[in-house]
């Protein structure tokens, strides 16, 4: 009996010995990662590929704009593969319709990951759809990049290391807003719209950090759920409550709700859009549509709203020419506009992330690197912050108005902040793309 | 041989019997079968023995008593917030426990809602219950600071005991929890059905006047199908709220209890085995579809919708083909089988089938 025992010890120390010798023959391989050949380092990650994937809202309530963010993505993935890929791997890239309902993205957040087997979690869209998957994603130490929402929670390193957010978070927004607001629109009476979850309240919270949360009284601040889509009430409570700025934190199809609603009443403040809820040629497509032709991207005239990328008719800027190139050559069926940009320079950063990790990189290699190597914004208009301690990408944005025609003009300089710090401005310069197009 | 044969009635031939035989055995089938395939499989079998339960208390109401109700995924919300509100700010609660509060709560409601709807007829009936699916979801983002408004609340994963190793995939342990609870209660509801009370369903369903003469109580009867089908819808949304890992209103809008007719319809409405059917085909039909809007190179305007085009195009297909549902052309061609070679079916006519024959009962 005890020899028997004796014998298992044995192997099993023998086995250990084994695991360690490979994988020190593994970090070894991983040291020298510039040159070298491929190897499949990770799930999945192959010699040749590199697969990840997406929950997205193709169909349903949030689809509107947001349907076009994956296909573009896609497209800059196909414009990289078709140069040769990343370190000769071919990017596949799987993204699947949640209709924004959580019970779907649990249901094909497990597909990805335990049937596809994706190396990386990637631009998964939505701030309560994505909550629901976020600890589980976790949990199986999967990267979860750049999820589609600036909801402060991705920001989470203790709790959720293998998250990361992109965008600039609501808060920051709100508060680079609330600075526009004082110093531009001073001394006018203040109204908030916004949609009641994370999305819509860290948005006040930054507004009211810069505002004053007094200065706004309660019937002036009216939010909606996106499950209901009769916005008259809070409308007219707005109007009544004499708001002359209106600052909404609202998805597409409920800003343009909201600016119906109010020419229905004949109620014209100066609307102060957050940058989700505000891209002019989506937003000329529902109030076309909403309003079965009766009146279009007119009602925009005079909207403030803000940016962290280039503007979509900027075609002087060379990040514009290089996308909306790869945008006519591969997705030519959606319309040139901010979330077809939104899903290119994402997917940039991805490859960016991508080259710096090395040639054969692992799950929680990847996520070292992209905390440790100081990334460039790509076409980003503000640094990215990501650090050990900092999951947050985009840290400001820059405001813009938006004439009746439809042009956009910027208006001061880039600013950024974090939730809690003071608001500075960036004295820092765009970026130029590189030759090929390629990080 | 015949001393076999009638020791085997005596134990096949009792109800209940029989009922926990099938039971057992559709336990064991289950257990090795969960136990071959992959995580990702268990976690879809699970979803399937989730929307049986749910069906089967609504094939219960709809197809048994003659109630229509629009209003089961308001009543899946209701179990899927008890359960999250017990497993709050990291309460440990054992699943079994959660279930139960889910099944109590749900039933208590379903008990006040049931003297309602004993009292509505058809559209009323509909109406009123589509209310409640409608209303429901509002309720959790109007009390946000309890129900977590539009983000909902998280549920922890009920982690495997420790009995079954480390590497015991989270997965397969929530499916022999869904199996469990889907087994127990089918038993259950296939005795209430044989018995008394099933019988009492039915005859309020085909003639209320003539069950009121029968000495029947038309209301009473009504109420208890609403609050055995309500404790069934509570009882899976709680196993929903651990398979999705979050209770969120948008996950129990009107599409799911649209969902849970289409299951009973094309399963087999007044049929536990349809319940399970209809099961199967609302979760692996969309499963089979979800990825083409990336894999195709279709125009995204057509690849988006594409899936729910096909998964409509299935719906309709499958009424045309089985407009008793898939159990009752199981039934059909059974009946066709022994009626061309097999032995007479109790009361039948060798060599004749019924074509007309209404959708079957149990």
């Amino acid at each position: 009996m005890k020899s028997v025992m004796g014998g298992n010890a044995l192997r099993i120390r023998a086995i250990a010995i084994v695991c360690l010798a490979g994988l020190l023959a593994a970090c070894g391989t991983s040291g020298d990662s510039s040159s070298g050949t491929n190897t499949a380092s990770a799930p999945g990650i192959t010699a040749t590929t590199i697969t990840i994937g997406s929950t997205q809202p193709l169909t349903g309530r949030a689809a509107p704009g947001y349907s076009e963010i994956s296909p573009s993505s896609n497209a800059y993935f196909n414009y990289v593969n078709d140069h040769g890929g990343i370190n000769g791997r071919k990017i596949t890239y799987y993204y699947y319709d949640d209709g924004y309902n959580p019970t779907n993205t649990a249901s094909l957040t497990r597909k990805l990951i335990l049937e596809d087997k994706v190396f990386a979690m990637f631009s998964a869209l939505g701030t309560p759809t994505h909550l629901a998957v976020v600890d589980y994603i976790n949990s199986q130490k999967v990267p979860d990049l750049f999820v589609s929402s600036g909801c402060n929670c991705w920001n989470d390193v203790s709790n959720h290391p293998y998250t990361f957010g992109w965008q600039p978070d609501y808060t920051i927004e709100g508060k680079i807003l609330g600075q526009y607001i004082q110093k531009s629109l001073g001394g006018k009476k203040v109204g908030y719209f916004y949609q009641n979850d994370e999305f819509g309240t860290d948005g006040v919270k930054g507004l009211d950090a810069q505002l004053g949360a007094s200065s706004v009284p309660d019937a002036s601040r009216q939010n909606y759920v996106p499950t209901n889509t009769n916005v008259g009430p809070q409308i007219a409570a707005l109007k009544a409550s004499g708001a002359e700025v209106v600052v909404s934190f609202s998805i597409p199809a409920f800003t343009a709700l909201a600016l119906l609603g109010a020419a229905k009443l004949g109620y014209h403040p100066i609307w102060v859009v957050s940058n989700v809820g505000s891209d002019v040629t989506t937003l000329t497509g529902l109030l076309k549509n909403f309003s079965k032709g009766a009146v279009g991207g007119a009602l925009l005239g005079g909207m403030v709203t803000d940016a962290y990328l280039p503007l979509t008719g900027d075609s002087a800027n060379p990040w514009i020419s290089l996308f909306k190139g790869i945008h006519d050559k591969y997705v030519s069926n959606l319309p040139w506009d901010g979330n077809v940009l939104y899903g290119m320079a994402q997917a940039y950063t991805f490859v960016q992330a991508m080259k710096a990790a090395g040639r054969n990189p692992t799950r929680a290699s990847f996520v070292k690197a992209l905390e440790t190597t100081k990334l460039s914004g790509g076409p980003g208009l503000a640094p990215l912050g990501f650090s050990s301690s900092n999951h947050l990408g985009f840290l400001g944005v820059q405001i813009y108005t938006i004439a009746a025609d439809g042009t956009q003009t910027t208006t001061g300089p880039v600013y950024t902040s974090s939730d809690s710090g003071p608001i500075s401005q960036y004295s820092g310069s765009a970026s130029t793309p590189p030759a090929n197009g390629i990080p | 041989m015949v001393a076999v044969q009638s020791r085997l009635d005596r134990l096949v031939r009792p109800t209940f019997g029989r009922h926990l035989l099938f039971a057992l055995a559709a336990a064991v089938v289950l257990l090795l079968l969960s136990s071959q395939i992959g995580a990702y499989d268990d976690y879809n079998l699970t979803a399937v023995a989730i929307f049986a339960v749910a069906a089967a208390g609504l094939n219960l109401l709809t197809g048994l008593n003659g109630q229509l109700s629009l209003g089961h995924g308001a009543l899946m919300a209701i179990g899927a917030y008890t359960a999250s509100l017990l497993l709050k700010d990291h309460h440990q609660f054992p699943v079994i426990v959660v279930l139960l509060a889910a099944v109590l709560s749900t039933g208590v409601i379903g008990i006040g809602f049931g003297y309602a709807a004993a009292r509505l007829r058809g559209p009323y009936l509909a109406g009123a219950t589509l209310t409640l699916a409608v209303a429901i979801p509002q309720v959790a983002t109007r009390y946000k600071s309890i129900f977590g408004g539009e983000s909902g609340l998280t549920v922890a994963p009920s982690s495997p005991p420790d009995w079954l190793g480390a590497d015991f995939p989270p997965e397969r342990w929530l499916a022999w929890i869904a199996f469990a609870a889907a087994i127990v209660t089918m038993v259950l509801l296939a005795n209430l059905l044989r018995g008394a009370p099933g019988r009492a369903f039915k005859a309020v369903r085909d003639n209320e006047a003539a069950a009121a003469l029968a000495g029947i109580n038309v209301a009473r009867t009504q109420v208890l199908a609403f609050v055995v089908s309500a404790a069934c819808a509570g009882l899976a949304g709680a196993l929903l709220a651990y398979w999705t890992g979050v209770t969120a209103p948008a996950g129990f809008t009107l599409a799911l209890s649209l969902q849970l007719i289409t299951a009973i319809v094309i399963g087999g409405l007044g049929s536990l085995a349809g319940a399970v059917w209809g099961s199967l085909v609302l979760v692996f039909v969309p499963l089979l579809t979800s990825g083409m809007a990336s894999r195709l190179s279709l125009p995204s305007s057509v690849a988006d919708n594409l899936p729910l085009a096909i998964y409509g195009g299935i719906l309709v297909i499958a009424m045309l083909v089985a407009p008793h549902g898939i159990q009752g052309a199981l039934r059909r061609i059974l009946a066709y089988g022994r009626a061309r070679w097999g032995h007479t079916p109790a009361g039948g006519q060798k060599g004749v089938v019924d074509w007309d024959d209404p959708a079957p009962d149990t």
